[in-house]
């Protein structure tokens, strides 16, 4: 198809041209073409339907505010939805389809929708489908979630990566327009660190748009020689097709570049795009500003747009939308439109103007009075003029330009909770005083509407942020006038004449919303859905509010403007989230020993970041629990190996460091003999208990703490705000070393035959008894650390070397233990031995028990003040019925356990107001052949041998059970001691 | 001597070395890491010494890149010595010894991942993975910063297109694979 409606000039390059489709119809543009512009270019306006009633829709702009022209852009894993086709930058083989339609563009089967627009007003939501109740759910929500909605997701994984990033400058300047580039010159040449930000993919802003010239030559060619002079400036960076979406706190700006939007399919392991968080000193909005439409009947046919718009396809894409053009205007910015589309030989049908005083032509007839209807179902055939002497006119055209003025784009100045104020000369809000700090507003964005105002006032915005004193520089020379507005919002009787396109919202539904009670533009909004939708009304609010501040008799700055909030355009959720996705959504904390379990073939588990070896499954075993069972019976009846490194290790240095474990734990450490280990509990402020763990004494000024792998960090983090804010006199330093050591947990009768194999030191029990630590050398002269401390209830030990040995060690240790059968075991049978046990874990440290439902209550010393100590003496938390930790089994073996599981009174009812207790760990014991468990018992230290009812309503179990120690395995602590 | 074969962070038996037209991401198995913290009451002998090793006491936000030991700032008071692991394995008994009751020293080398990136496009790099002002960094600055969720140092070298990142050992993977993957975005 020939592109009928292309025109003679523009920034195209007609040497390239790009084929394209859209709905599956073959069409080509040139490189520089928008797929707006492409398709105006080819003839097509109708490129949408409405979102409610589905009308047809073109173009409304020509940029980033565009409601009407969105598409799904691309096809299977890359289609994204809602794109606006006024910036999808054109390539070849572009892949385009309309959206939210049922049938075809052309015969959408929901613009019957539009029949029944009587029902569909606003508030119909609340006010329809009440009855009957059951049908809400079964049909009313499934049609109309099905019938809502823009564009449609392909469900498939985005094959894409988004990269985010951090840049510095001293001035950001957001927009390349003439305000911006003037200021990116002054701040450029003073040397000052820059960072250039413009939305689009050609830099110049509405210089790109008009016939306007600067000194000597065209606008868009003084910005091209602008943008030669600062590429070649070392300290000034230029961002292109980067639309920086947000004000943030303390001069951050968020900004996304769509690196690779405008190609086929991005380079390999380059972003699509790419979320920048820009630091900068000092900022000056450059935005520009966007021009508004005019309500009248029937505004939005395909062909109807902004009258700027039309200039910027005719003048930088070289396109018109229609052979015959008519404009509609109430300024002077309208009659430039006119002017320019004439010269490049289109046909003007008319401009309309509001004013008496509008300028005349001797080009094209200029009519005072107002468009009040059109014609045309897929897109625009006649125009209707009411003429201020009463006649009416009809004109043919199949484009209309609407000029309203323009509306500042504020919407940077308002995220910190800036209020624009209003501008009566312009009638438009502008930036008030509450900038953000180190704002600067210049151009257009600050009312500025003329090029010579922007150019002054990007220069003179520079000089204010970076704080250069003197005169301004001389500008060139180029247009300066004012554009003499006459406000006019909606024309008079209309109803159905649109104010948001996007969200189909009329000027009847703004009166209807005001005549129902919502009286407050926030109100308005809501119950509207008025600048509720991607474009968030940028071309919209300001009509609303007009005809909001009509109807209640004030003016329009006292009915004020919603909160302007980040994103300034819509944005992807996939830029937002960055690198951060599947496999790499959080790093991973690898142990020590992962690459020899990982040629074990273990089953690891997610601990935090951490991924541990969960049990170690053999041939032949088609359970887990078999292969559990297995590690936890060979680890008791000879000697099992488990990585014990993710528990969080804590360098305690200095002359008070007893003294210092003196207050974090609530036993006492400063008796501690030196080359010994002790168990240690933590309690939070409030007396509940907060981590347990041991401390080894390494020397007189040397402790090791360590805590579970899950409190290493809170633990290490109250440490610190101990010793800074609670102790600061007390010489004590602190520093984890969680990583630094590979840490193993050797285990079982056999686990001092094996070491002795290894550690080069005597570890007999009379030289290295139960509990004892020791810094020690192992094969022949490697630095370790040997603690004999015990999880799991047998003779064991912990042993730790430097980090980048743990593999060789854990090696080691297999082959030395071969011939004891030596068994890795994981988390999971780690477990079952510390139930067995009886150890409490995190299950039990739930952050609701204390010391004494602990079992531990005498642990916690009245011969010394330590943290948590007088509160845990607290009423609420002693005295009779506290629970108290025990041991559960089953009155039948074959019985489960759950934990999760309330204990009730044998002979007493079931429900939560005689729960007496509940179970927190549970297991099979492979050791007693049946499940056990430990839990929390009312009294539960004076109930031994009770018989109760464990209930489970979640998983229906509903068993008898007994109470016993929790200790099931060597109560009195033979075995570890051995 | 014992007979154990040390692993590098990333569980190789050498060092990794990954290249890219303007950018060298290379594992650096070669530190030995000791922190060293003043004891209160006794810093100023441990500036003394400090400085005596390494020529000055690293300021805050600092590193000094003195031969064969080098070190900086972590904290108040607070430093972080490196030095060649082949010549300085038992670095923090060293360390320790010579500060005797005026620091407390603590062994790190196991404890961190070293990555040295070099290359033209190291500040592109950098500015994807951090929030550090790389551009403005000089010699010697070292800063705490956030490298995909991971706390890391990174500290500017001598030469302008070099920075060494440490960061935790247990997550070497990760923190290379997020600079590889940043490496392939602006290479």
């Amino acid at each position: 198809m020939t592109q009928m409606n292309r025109l003679a000039g523009g920034q195209i390059d007609r040497n390239k041209t790009c084929k394209f489709t859209f709905d599956g119809k073959a069409y080509t543009g040139h490189q520089g073409d928008t797929l707006a512009s492409a398709l105006l270019a080819n003839g097509v306006r109708l490129m949408g339907r409405s979102f409610k009633y589905h009308r047809p829709r073109g173009v409304l702009t020509a940029g980033s505010e565009e409601p009407n022209a969105l598409v799904e852009l691309r096809a299977g894993a890359r289609q994204e939805p809602n794109t606006r086709a006024t910036t999808a930058e054109l390539y070849d083989g572009l892949f385009a389809k309309s959206q939210n339609r049922l049938g075809s563009l052309k015969f959408d089967l929901l613009a019957i929708n539009d029949r029944f627009s009587n029902f569909l007003t606003a508030g119909f939501y609340y006010k329809t489908f009440m009855w009957p109740a059951a049908f809400w759910e079964k049909l009313y929500e499934p049609i109309i979630r099905n019938a809502a909605g823009l564009g449609s997701l392909s469900l498939e994984d985005d094959p894409d990566v988004y990269d985010k990033g951090f840049l510095h400058c001293d001035l950001l300047i957001i927009g390349a327009g003439p305000a911006g580039l003037m200021a990116a010159l002054t701040a450029g040449r003073a040397g000052t660190d820059v960072i250039l930000a413009d939305e689009d993919f050609a830099v110049g802003g509405r210089l790109n748009s008009e016939t306007l010239t600067i000194g000597d030559q065209s606008g868009a060619a003084w910005a091209a020689q602008a943008m030669t002079e600062l590429r070649s400036l070392p300290n000034v960076r230029i961002m292109p097709r980067t639309t920086v979406i947000g004000a943030f706190d303390h001069g951050i700006y968020g900004a996304v570049e769509r690196v690779s939007d405008h190609m086929h399919t991005p380079d390999a392991g380059k972003p699509r795009q790419i979320l920048w968080r820009l630091y900068a000193k000092q900022t000056i909005l450059a935005a520009g500003a966007i021009e508004r439409p005019i309500a009248f009947e029937n505004n939005d046919r395909p062909g109807i747009m902004l009258a700027s718009a039309l200039r910027t396809y005719a003048n930088r894409f070289a396109v018109t939308a229609d052979k015959r053009v008519a404009i509609f205007t109430n300024n002077d910015d309208g009659h430039r439109t006119a002017a320019d589309l004439h010269a490049k030989g289109v046909k003007i049908s008319a401009v309309v103007d509001v004013r008496p005083d509008a300028p005349r032509s001797m080009d094209y007839e200029v009519l005072q009075g107002e468009v009040v209807d059109t014609k045309g179902r897929l897109g625009l055939t006649f125009a209707e003029v009411k003429q201020a002497d009463g006649n009416m006119r009809t004109l043919e055209c199949g484009a209309l330009g609407m000029s309203g003025g323009w509306n500042p784009n504020v919407h940077m100045t308002c995220h910190q909770r800036g209020r624009p104020v209003w501008n009566a000369d312009i009638a438009a809000f502008v930036p008030g005083a509450d900038l953000p700090a180190g704002m600067v507003v210049a151009g257009a964005a600050n009312g500025d509407l003329s090029t010579a105002g922007a150019l002054r006032g990007g220069a003179a915005a520079a000089k204010q942020a970076l704080g250069l004193k003197g005169r301004l520089p001389t500008m060139p020379e180029t247009e300066d006038k004012p554009i003499n507005l006459k406000p006019f919002w909606y024309v008079e009787g209309c109803s159905r004449a649109w104010l948001d396109q996007q969200n189909d919202v009329t000027v009847k539904d703004v009166k209807l919303s005001h005549q129902e009670g919502f009286r407050s533009v926030e109100h308005l909004k809501r119950y509207t859905t008025l600048g509720m939708a991607t474009d968030q009304g940028k071309t919209s609010n300001m009509g609303g509010l007009a005809i909001m501040a009509e109807l209640a008799g004030k003016t329009i700055p006292e009915v004020g403007t919603t909160i302007f909030r980040p994103p300034y355009t819509p944005t992807a959720i996939g830029v937002l989230g960055g690198r951060h996705r599947g496999q790499e959504f959080h790093p991973k904390r690898l142990t020590p020993s992962h690459r020899w379990a990982t040629e074990q073939g273990a089953i690891f588990v997610e601990v935090g970041n951490w991924l541990r070896a969960q049990w170690f499954p053999r041939k032949g075993e088609t359970t887990w629990r078999e292969s559990v069972d297995r590690e936890v019976l060979a680890t008791r009846n000879s000697v099992g190996v488990c990585d014990v490194t993710t528990l969080g290790k804590v360098d305690v240095q200095g002359t008070d460091a007893a003294a210092f474990l003196n207050k974090i734990y609530c036993n006492g450490f400063a008796l501690l003999a030196v080359g010994k280990t002790r168990y240690g509990l933590m309690l939070r402020e409030d007396g509940i208990a907060m981590d347990d763990g041991t401390a080894a004494r390494l020397a007189e000024d040397h402790f090791v703490v360590t805590t579970t792998t899950a409190n290493a960090l809170p633990v290490y983090r109250h440490m610190e705000f101990v010793r800074q804010c609670l102790y600061p006199d007390m010489d004590v330093q602190l520093i984890s070393t969680t990583e630094a050591w590979a840490q193993y947990a050797v285990a079982g009768p056999n686990s001092r035959n094996l070491l002795s194999k290894i550690v080069d030191q005597d570890i007999s029990n009379d030289a290295f008894p139960f509990m004892a630590c020791a810094n020690i050398t192992i094969c022949g002269g490697l630095r370790a650390r040997l603690f004999r401390i015990s999880f799991s209830g047998e003779l064991a030990y912990e042993i730790a070397v430097p980090t980048a040995y743990g593999d060789a060690l854990m090696r080691k240790i297999m082959d030395a233990g071969a011939e004891f059968d030596v068994t890795p075991y994981g988390t999971e049978a780690l477990g079952v031995m510390r139930i067995e046990k009886g150890h409490a874990a995190g299950n039990e440290l739930n952050g609701t028990t204390t010391a004494l439902n602990l079992g531990m209550g005498r642990m916690v010393s009245k011969k010394k003040d330590s943290i948590g100590s007088t509160l845990s003496e607290r009423e609420g938390l002693n005295g009779d019925g506290q629970l108290y930790q025990v041991g559960i089994k089953p009155v039948d073996a074959n019985d489960p356990v759950p934990a999760g599981a309330h204990l009730m009174n044998a002979d007493g009812p079931i429900d939560a107001a005689h729960d007496q207790g509940y179970v927190t760990s549970a297991c099979f014991s492979p050791n007693l052949g049946h499940a056990i468990a430990i839990g929390f018992l009312k009294d539960g230290a004076n109930r031994m041998g009770e018989t109760m009812q464990l209930v489970s309503p979640l998983t229906r179990v509903h068993v008898d059970v007994e109470i016993t120690s929790a200790h099931f395995i060597d109560p009195e602590g033979e075995r570890l001691r051995a | 001597m014992h007979d154990l074969q040390p692993l590098t962070a990333l569980g190789g038996t050498t060092a990794q070395i990954d290249s890219f037209a303007h950018i060298t991401i290379a594992e650096n198995d070669g530190l030995a890491l000791a922190s060293v913290a003043a004891r209160l009451g006794h810093e100023a002998a441990c500036h003394k010494t400090l400085k005596k090793l390494l020529g000055a006491v690293p300021a805050p936000g600092k590193a000094v890149l003195h031969d064969p030991e080098a070190g900086f700032w972590m904290g108040p008071d607070q430093w972080m010595i490196g030095a060649p692991r082949e010549t300085h394995e038992l670095l923090a008994d060293t360390l320790d010894a010579l500060f005797g009751k005026t620091a407390s020293v603590t062994e790190q080398t196991g404890a961190w991942v070293c990555f040295d990136v070099t290359g033209l496009a190291m500040p592109d790099l950098c500015e994807r993975v951090c929030a550090l002002p790389i551009r403005k960094m000089a010699a010697g600055d070292a800063q705490r910063t956030m490298i995909h969720q991971l706390g890391c140092f990174v500290i500017r070298r001598e030469s302008a297109d070099h920075i060494r990142i440490l960061g935790p050992r247990a997550s070497a993977g990760s923190l290379h694979h997020t600079l590889i993957t940043a490496a392939h975005a602006v290479a």
